[in-house]
């Protein structure tokens, strides 16, 4: 007897679950059918901005549901080259060689600019300033402790502790990483010469941190912590952020508007791969960058690609109105006709 | 073993008492699918081991020998080496082991011969659950509550009076191998103990009732007729905890700093051949990088599994022996 | 006093303070368990509300949202894990207990013991090579012109798109008679498999007539990449991997329990053997058997590895197998890592749920496997 209830229950459960698999493979619409979804990854210099925006662009369009994971630009691309995603999202953009390698041709759209902030930890949060030469004998693991006589000579009066400096930096393939790295890179012959700049390096010194989530999350946990971030991190978590001497040799805070001024001084390329580190300018910030969403410029799924296009293009003309609360910088009205432009050329 | 079946139904059996033919291919039937069920375990075997040297082939070729003796770990060169990783991986499990065997086997004393008897089942029920915890809790709790404490109390105390040791030297992060080791510690206590109990309890009690006999006080009967005898299954239980802590993941992950490493100092962050994987495997810039972390991978898989052979035979060979000899 | 008492007293005194020794080593190792137990509950006991249960995601910085996706997605990935896993370790436990020979045996019981033993990254490296990552799917259709000039051959899809394939001297012909591009006949039926580069080349590794072989394979390709990605499926999977052998050792240590005269009494009755087992031998251990499957879904709950490449993680609601899938573990581990404090709180919170899940399924095992197979005394 309790067999036979054994194998009903068993036949039972066997039945619902093919039930189940089919129905969700079936044309009969149910409303959690009818919804599409669209699957990126990738950066985490960007992930604040897909946050909001896919909350605010499901309201436009309720049959869309946009899955972004922060797990870095490295594996964004990776994701994106071996087709596991529909889209990925990066920092650094694509070397030739990368894009010779993919299986398809893989469109660069600027979403967002942004600043690497430099975020620290230090009892009482002084407002401190650092420089090129500073910046890089840290990360270089030459300045080991917050009272060096260098720290303290650009921030007189500021109560540096004898403390060891936790050097706090990115443990994946980050597009950050790669930002701070050419920052590094071209203004410190040192670096250049022993680290070099890519989305993963061999760092002299430090913790790792996975995602900016992570970087920032070690920086706030370790108190003499020192960690570079996407701004919107440091701000949210309140955190606070240093002043950098840019090429023109003033103090600049990282802000949208820094940015813009370093952004404004580049020249943008029909493919839009470019670098804006070490902007020439008064007011432009020295560490800022642009975050793309890389797609392939033919899509596989027409139905997906569309979407996924329509996304795209709500996200570089009204997605920008949301930027400055995440304190990016708007990509301005002329990059964003280009954008627009060049988001017409997908295939399906 | 199994049943040993005297009317197999099949050719053996004369005609008249063969089973009906449905059964008899039903039987047939069933037999082969219980046998592709327990032929699934070597395929699976031989999948993980295919998948694995496949996807390190490249790497394999690339650096040889070389691959384990490297001690830079370099995408932008493209230069990998797994020295840094198999030191963290080294290094954390033995300051686990250091910490956990002790305890484990000192709690297994009291569980087999000191405790009182009704206090035994729900000790040992205590400590199983500790086994039900996932590493990802323990590596949350690790990070926001035991680097802060570790860290303020126990770290600064360890550097003043044992700051002589090169061990305990160098700037004090919180996170990093100390830490890792002692979470990787609690982890493989259940298992170390409940091993441990297993081989004390096969002890002949003759050995210990000897020992008494001859006016051994009770520490001294535990250290004489039972620990020393016990010496091979003790090894093996700790070799067990070893295998596990070995491959831990996630706890390892939060709390050990992800930062290649290898040096003296035991506060210093540190990497191992797991957390390693785990931090670079979805977005390996470049197939080499990728084909590398599979032989991150290969190395840990090897180790594992002989650690884990190795403990077995040791524990299973004491405790049969046991056995067998008192019957 | 005489030596030999304060000797003796030297060794009672030893002999105690060990004693004592032991018991704080026992309390040592309870104290993990009281205090992971205690800051659990502490910090993540009051964060557990009806929207958290129900809730998903939210963007960071806004307060609020929960975990409802991702423990309906640990959920659904035991059950696939399951489904994956129980078939199969039982069958081979019963035909460990029932069946073979003593050499097979041995051998099958090393491997499993060593598949146990594999580290749980592994198995989602290999799940994720397995199934994550698609699978190179060939082109078919019929040669629509051969191009000896350029070396190239146009192939037309019966969807209507064509194709040019360089045809070099790297490329592999597979038809019968033509060895080079010019005898390749126009009109004919063919699969090419190539790989496609960035800048829009292919390089073609064999043009081949279309026989069954092709087809079936490329049929299994494109079931393959259909369920290729991150998905519930590949997550299910890697789980189902760990879950093989220690469900497979569990039913055969409780189906050895079960009295050989059963079995026996049953032949004699003339039943067959199989339906001895099915019928006889499987229900009288069917407790030990839950206890199995209890104890490796205890087991594979907590596992947050073997996700990390293969489930992927969602933000929304899992439709689809195919689709990625969020869970309790990974979603633990990213809220853990992130700096926002709301984040944290939620990792706490979704920490307590989990390790009441993995608790829940140990006393299950501990309520199943009382009486009979209990094993500690």
């Amino acid at each position: 007897m309790k067999m036979t209830i054994n194998k009903i229950a068993r036949l039972t459960v066997c039945a619902t679950l093919l039930l189940a698999a089919c129905s969700q493979q079936s044309p009969v619409v149910s409303t959690a059918q009818a919804q599409l979804l669209i699957n990126g990854a990738g950066s985490s210099f960007d992930n604040p901005a897909f946050m909001l925006w896919k909350e605010a662009y499901s309201k436009t369009d309720p049959n869309v549901q946009i899955n972004y994971q922060s797990v870095g630009s490295g594996a964004g691309i990776k994701q994106l080259v071996s087709r596991t995603v529909n889209f990925g999202a990066s920092d650094a953009p694509m070397t030739d060689e990368a894009m010779k390698n993919a299986p398809g041709k893989i469109l660069h759209i600027p979403v967002v600019a942004g600043a690497v902030a430099i975020t620290y930890n230090l009892p009482g949060s002084p407002a401190l300033k650092f420089d090129d030469a500073t910046l890089s004998g840290v990360y270089l693991g030459q300045i080991t402790k917050w009272n060096d006589p260098k720290i303290a000579a650009l921030n007189p009066g500021a109560n540096l502790p004898d403390t060891s400096i936790i050097v706090v930096h990115r443990s994946d393939g980050s597009g950050t990483t790669f930002i701070f790295s050419d920052y590094l890179s071209s203004v410190s012959h040192d670096w250049a010469s022993k680290v070099g700049k890519n989305v993963s390096v061999n760092w002299p010194a430090g913790v790792g941190g996975k995602g900016n989530e992570g970087v920032a999350g070690q920086v706030k946990q370790l108190p003499g912590a020192i960690g570079y971030v996407e701004l919107a991190y440091a701000k949210q978590n309140k955190l606070p952020v240093a002043e950098l001497k840019n090429a023109a040799g003033k103090f600049v805070a990282p802000s949208p508007e820094s940015v813009s001024k370093a952004m404004a001084t580049a020249t943008i390329p029909d493919d839009f791969r470019f670098s804006m580190v070490n902007a020439p300018g008064d007011e432009s910030y020295p560490i800022a960058g642009a975050s793309w969403v890389l797609l392939y410029q033919k899509q596989g799924d027409a139905k997906k690609g569309k979407t996924l296009v329509a996304f795209l293009k709500w996200c570089v003309s009204e997605g920008q109105k949301m930027s400055p609360q995440l304190d990016y910088a708007p990509l301005p009205d002329s990059v964003q006709q280009r954008e627009l432009k060049l988001l017409d050329t997908v295939t399906y | 073993m199994g049943v040993q079946m005297t009317t197999t139904p099949a050719s053996k059996t004369p005609a008249a008492n063969r089973a009906p033919s449905g059964a008899r291919l039903a039987d047939r039937g069933f037999r082969w699918l219980c046998l592709a069920g327990a032929l699934v375990v070597g395929v699976l075997l031989l999948l993980v081991i295919w998948q694995l040297l496949r996807g390190a082939r490249l790497s394999m070729d690339r650096f040889g020998w070389g691959f384990f003796i490297g001690k830079t770990w370099d995408p932008v060169s493209e230069e990998f080496g797994a020295l840094p990783f198999i030191f963290g991986t080294v290094v954390s499990s033995i300051v686990a082991l250091l910490i956990a065997v002790p305890l484990s086997v000192g709690t297994a004393i009291y569980l087999t011969d000191l405790a009182p008897p009704r206090l035994r089942q729900p000790l040992s029920s205590l400590i199983e659950m500790l086994a039900a915890v996932p590493s990802v809790v323990w590596g949350l709790w690790g990070f926001f509550i035991l680097v802060p404490i570790l860290r303020a109390t126990l770290y600064p105390v360890l550097q003043k009076c044992l700051g002589f040791l090169p061990f305990f030297q160098g700037p004090i992060y919180g996170i990093g191998l100390l830490t890792a080791g002692i979470i990787l510690a609690i982890m493989i206590l259940p298992i170390v103990t409940s091993i441990s109990r297993e081989v004390l309890r096969s002890v002949p009690n003759l050995q210990r009732e000897a020992a008494y006999a001859l006016g051994a006080t009770r520490w001294e009967v535990t250290r004489i007729a039972v620990l020393s005898y016990a010496r091979r299954g003790l090894f093996g239980a700790a070799a067990l905890g070893l295998g596990r802590a070995l491959g831990e993941t996630m706890a390892v992950m939060m709390v050990i700093g992800n930062t290649p490493y290898i040096g003296l100092s035991l506060f210093h962050p540190a990497s191992t051949l797991a957390s390693g994987v785990a931090n670079e495997f979805t977005e390996a810039t470049g197939d080499l990088q990728l084909s590398a972390l599979f032989e991150l991978g290969l190395v840990l898989l090897g180790v594992t599994i002989l650690v884990n052979i190795l403990a077995q035979v040791m524990v299973r060979a004491f405790t049969t022996a046991e056995t067998r000899r008192v019957a | 006093m005489t030596v030999s008492s304060k000797n003796h007293a030297y060794r009672k005194f030893k002999s105690l303070a060990m004693n004592v020794v032991c018991i704080a080593c026992a309390l040592l190792v309870i104290l993990p368990l009281a205090l992971i137990l205690f800051y659990l509950i502490q910090k993540g006991a009051s964060s557990l509300n009806w929207a958290f249960f129900t809730g998903l995601p939210k963007s960071a910085g806004s307060t609020g949202g929960g975990m409802g996706n991702a423990i309906v997605g640990t959920l659904e990935l035991l059950l696939l894990a399951s489904i994956i896993g129980v078939p199969v370790g039982v069958l081979g436990g019963v035909y460990l207990a029932e069946y073979g020979g003593e050499r097979l045996n041995g051998w099958i019981r090393f491997w499993a013991d060593v598949l146990n033993g594999v580290p749980s990254i592994v198995w989602g490296m290999v799940a994720w090579a397995l199934i994550v990552v698609p699978m190179a799917a060939p082109f078919r259709g019929t040669i629509k012109s051969v191009n000896a000039a350029e070396s190239s051959i146009t192939v037309q899809s019966s969807a209507g798109d064509t194709q040019d394939f360089t045809v070099d001297s790297k490329t592999r012909l597979k038809f019968k008679g033509a060895t080079q591009l010019s005898s390749l006949p126009v009109g004919a039926d063919v699969v090419v498999w190539f790989e496609r580069k960035g800048d829009g080349s292919t390089v073609t590794d064999s043009v081949s007539e279309t026989g069954l072989w092709n087809l079936f394979t490329a049929k299994i390709i494109k079931l393959h990449n259909a369920f290729s990605g991150f998905s519930a499926l590949a997550g299910g999977l890697a789980l189902g991997f760990i879950m093989i052998p220690l469900v497979l050792r569990t039913t055969e240590e409780v189906l050895v329990l079960v009295p050989r005269s059963y079995r026996e009494a049953a032949l004699a009755l003339g039943l067959a053997q199989w339906k001895t087992i099915v019928r006889i031998v499987l229900p009288t251990a069917l407790r030990g058997i839950i206890t199995g499957v209890l104890l490796a879904m205890g087991r594979v709950a907590g596992e947050t590895a073997p996700l990390l490449f293969t489930a992927f993680g969602n933000s929304n609601w899992n439709h689809h197998l195919s689709e990625p899938i969020a869970a309790l573990p990974l979603q633990i581990f990213s809220y853990a890592i992130a700096p926002y404090d709301d984040w944290n709180r939620q990792a706490w919170a979704g920490a307590l749920v989990l390790v009441a899940l993995t608790f829940l399924l140990s006393a299950g095992v501990r309520f199943f496997s009382r009486g009979r197979f209990q094993k500690n005394t």
